[in-house]
């Protein structure tokens, strides 16, 4: 085995509702600075898996551990005190405040700081919000309203949002959705170069193939609530099964993906 | 045990009304999404239309034809306030929704005392029903037998008519999604009018069935309101079959919480109620409501705090107002003690309502307890009017974390429903214990000590507490727990993901805004001598709710603007008419309809179009928040 901690181990998680298996003994780890996508069809199951991971969702039986601590069943807030940042299919941010309270806030709850009463949240961790903007490039909108922001940058936002805890685990649902092809690119590009620098994993969900094939070391594919397939973008792509149900086959699908990879 | 029977039938029959008015409110909401507030208003004005027409056409065609051209009438009427006043706010935030109506409530009973004149006016008999029926020597009129044939027969019908027309489909429809409806080429506009008329009429019917059982009187819709609030919020908002169970419940409840608990059997309603809210916050055939709509999204410009030059002309103001006591007379200075603790009492809603997003119908309880906290404190422990100050407070604090506890479960018309419904118990235990709160007399002789007397050492006692209140205030909001506040109502999906616990910030909100209004109560105890259960009447809480979106519902300093301009305003307008409910309630309905951001919201947009008139005219903001209201 390598040297590199497991950092997400998920065995055996089921949920159903009433007849419907949404999903079915689902097993899986994930590794420190390990990109993990997981892709299926509609209905296969992705958010309901990601929503028992997060927290949202409560599992019918299955553990889910985050670097050997238990998550099952605990509410999101307690997931994200044990260094689970996440970031959401249609972005969730407070649109009433500026770009830098918005990060502010969440880091003066990482701080524990929530219930002080008095001092100035606008000196909290000013810095440190700067720093984060910075990494994300939304350094120069710090003090717009993030109301007026385009959504490429709320999303850009979000990360930052998310990195404020120090995760060592990222979790984001469909992070590119509503974005333009280039802003998908430039979004991805950077989550991956982050979650390198500070050895952070990711697991991500996707509609669009590009994305997951140029980012994703491991894919995981779901489909009626069980895993059909697990492996490097190659041996996803070259699995008959996966073909058939998911990604079709196609010459010019591969033409393209084959171009891709050499550019 | 026949007693039992009976005292059961005398519940079943009183739940027939209620679920008339309740069945109302439940489609209107369903398709048009308006929790319509003037429901009560529609219920008493079916009673009066329905007095008249009976008195004048006797016989039995007169009195039955009566009571439904009554309910067709006042139908009639909620057309024309559908077409003329909601058609104009469907996409306002719902706090403007449910002030609007609220508003339209006030003016209804002015109109009605115009109308009507003051007194209680008693009712026809029923013609066929004018009997009693005897029953193992226990007497039922034969009256209430046709009530609790007649729910059921509601019932049936209005399952009929949803389940079996056309039109009943549509309405169905639009109850899950009215955009899908719409884009599907149904005209809406006339689908929400006779929904609402629908609506009305049953309201009215209710209403007007009354009147064989009780006096028509001019509070009935208030009552009738509460009731009915709490009939949806058990049976769940939405549900017609709810609000038949739930108003069978309630009624039940209270013909047999009056054999428990004599004196304040509205205890036993409560109860059930929050049982209800822990096990199925949407009440027992309710559906979880999608997040409600956010009530900001009308400003642009973030919160931010003052900056040193109007921190220094904040203190120039302070300063000119502390020399009142140099110019005024007795009269100026009492009226501007009353306008320094509404400025207190503003600014505590403030912060529940634009900070934490909870728009409180009924935060006049926590004022009314700091007040009852203060008298109970000085006329029978005799303590100190230091420790009255300091201590009454607590008992509003107290009522907080209690109903607080509850209230912050749910968000939005949920949320508005259950503290008006808690002011409204408070109210009643205030105004039923008679040998603790003295009842209607209240108590009175609350006199300030000898160092607070004069009306100008109580003048400056005000304004010092004012200040400090509202300093402390604002410290708050801009303090991480304040921003953590903002969080919440902003996005409670984020703020739950970045560890805030969103539940336990606004339960402690409601506190400290429970506490403040209690200070404010404690003052006011004291500036009046007295303490009444109308200090923590709804009327109160309305005030409240107009003083704050008056100044600006999303400004930081718009409730000390506003209580100074509404309370100056309306203490002169009680000294001009007689009509104040009738002028307030025209005063609301304009702001929510024409003037939505109050005055510092208008002020600070305009100054903010001056400082950006060079760069882009509409803020990509301004069209996101619209767009999200929808």
């Amino acid at each position: 085995m390598s040297m590199v901690p497991t950092l997400l181990s998920v065995e055996g998680l089921t949920k159903s509702y009433g007849g419907v298996h949404a999903v079915r003994g689902v097993s899986f780890e994930l590794r420190a600075g390990e990109i993990l996508a997981l892709i299926g069809p509609n209905g296969a199951g992705k958010s309901t898996c990601f929503d028992m991971l997060n927290g949202q969702n409560i599992p019918d039986s299955g553990r889910i551990r985050v670097l050997g601590a238990e998550t099952t069943g605990k509410k999101p807030r307690v997931i994200w005190r044990m260094g689970v940042g996440r970031t959401f299919q249609i972005a969730a941010t407070f649109p009433t405040m500026t770009v830098r309270e918005n990060v502010q806030v969440a880091l003066v709850s990482h701080g524990g700081q929530l219930c002080n009463l008095w001092a100035s949240t606008a000196r909290q961790a000013r810095d440190e919000a700067g720093r984060l903007l910075d990494l994300v490039g939304m350094g120069a909108y710090a003090e717009r309203p993030c109301g007026e922001l385009a959504y490429g940058d709320v999303k850009r936002l979000e990360l930052a949002i998310a990195l404020a805890n120090q995760p060592k685990l990222l979790l984001m649902d469909e992070p590119t959705a509503g974005m333009a092809p280039r802003e998908r690119v430039e979004l991805m590009r950077l989550t991956a170069r982050i979650a390198r620098e500070q050895s952070i994993g990711v697991l991500f969900t996707e509609h669009d193939m590009d994305v997951v094939f140029e980012h994703a070391d491991r894919i995981l594919v779901l489909n009626r609530g069980t895993l059909i397939a697990e492996g490097s973008p190659e041996e996803v792509r070259g699995n008959a099964q996966v073909r058939a149900i998911y990604l079709g086959e196609g010459l010019l699908y591969d033409a393209r993906h084959r171009e891709g990879a050499s550019a | 045990m026949a007693f039992y029977v009976v005292q059961f039938l005398t519940g079943l029959a009183s739940a027939a009304s209620l679920f008339l008015v309740a069945s109302g409110l439940s489609i209107i909401f369903g398709v048009t999404r308006i929790v319509n507030f003037a429901h009560g208003a529609f219920y008493m004005l079916g009673a009066y239309v329905a007095f008249t027409l009976t008195e004048r056409f006797s016989g039995a065609f007169g009195f039955w034809g009566g009571i439904v051209v009554a309910a067709l009438v006042v139908a009639a009427i909620g057309v024309l306030v559908e077409m003329v006043l909601l058609r104009r706010i469907y996409h306002s935030p719902e706090l403007f929704q449910l002030l609007a109506t609220f508003g339209l409530t006030l003016m209804v009973e002015d109109l009605v005392v115009l109308i009507w004149g003051p007194d209680d006016l008693v009712g026809r008999r029923a013609p066929g029903f004018k009997g009693a029926i005897d029953f193992f020597g226990q007497n039922i009129p034969s009256y209430d037998l046709f009530l609790i044939v007649l729910g059921p027969v509601v019932l049936g019908v209005l399952w009929l008519l949803f389940q079996r027309t056309r039109w009943g489909v549509l309405v169905r429809a639009a109850t899950q999604d009215r955009d899908m409806v719409a884009a599907l080429g149904v005209n809406q506009k006339w689908l929400f009018t006779s929904v609402f008329a629908l609506g009305v009429f049953l309201a009215a019917l209710g209403g007007a069935l009354q009147i064989p059982r009780d006096a028509v009187n001019h509070a009935m819709d208030l009552r009738v309101i509460v009731e009915v609030f709490v009939v949806v919020v058990i049976g769940g908002l939405g549900s017609i079959i709810g609000a038949f169970v739930a108003a069978v419940l309630v009624s039940e409840l209270n013909a047999f919480g009056i054999l428990i608990f004599p004196k304040i059997s509205i205890i036993l309603v409560f109860l059930v109620m929050a049982v209800v809210l822990i096990v199925r916050p949407w009440g027992l055939f309710g559906k979880p409501e999608a997040p409600a709509r956010r009530t900001p999204g009308l400003t642009v410009n973030p919160w931010r705090p003052l900056t040193t030059n109007e921190r220094l002309a904040a203190i120039a103001v302070l300063v000119v107002a502390a020399a009142l006591p140099f110019v005024g007379g007795n009269y100026l200075l009492t009226v501007g003690s009353e306008i320094a603790i509404f400025v207190i009492f503003a600014v505590s809603l403030h912060f529940l309502m634009s900070v934490g997003g909870l728009a409180s119908f009924g935060h006049a309880a926590y004022f009314g307890l700091g007040a009852y906290g203060v008298a109970l404190l000085a006329k029978m422990a005799g303590l100190p009017m230091i420790a009255c100050l300091l201590l009454g407070p607590l008992l509003g604090l107290l009522g907080a974390a209690v109903f607080g506890f509850f209230a912050v479960q749910l968000s939005g018309v949920y949320f508005a429903m259950l503290t008006l419904a808690f002011a409204q118990i408070v109210w009643s235990i205030a105004f039923q214990w008679v040998s603790v709160t003295g009842g209607d007399n209240g108590i009175l002789g609350v006199w300030p000590e000898k160092w607070a007397a004069s009306p100008s050492h109580f003048y400056w006692l005000s304004l010092g507490v004012a200040a400090l209140a509202v300093v402390i205030l604002r410290i708050i909001v801009f303090s991480p727990f304040g921003f953590a506040l903002r969080a919440t109502r902003d996005s409670p999906l984020r703020s739950e993901a970045v560890g805030i616990n969103g539940k336990r910030i606004q339960w402690t909100a409601f506190v400290i805004a429970g506490t403040v209004a209690g200070l404010a109560g404690a003052l006011f105890a004291y500036l009046k001598g007295s303490v009444f259960p109308d200090n923590m009447g709804i009327s109160l809480s309305v005030d409240a709710l107009v003083m704050v979106l008056l100044g600006g519902v999303e400004t930081v300093s718009g409730a000390v603007v506003g209580a100074i301009v509404y309370k100056a305003l309306n203490i002169w307008l009680v000294s001009q008419t007689d009509l104040s409910k009738l002028v307030l309630g025209g005063f609301v309905v304009l702001i929510v309809v024409a003037f939505p951001k109050g005055i510092v919201g208008t002020l600070e947009a305009f100054m903010h179009r001056r400082r950006k008139s060079s760069s882009s005219a509409s803020s990509p903001l301004l069209t996101s928040r619209i767009e999200s209201a929808e």
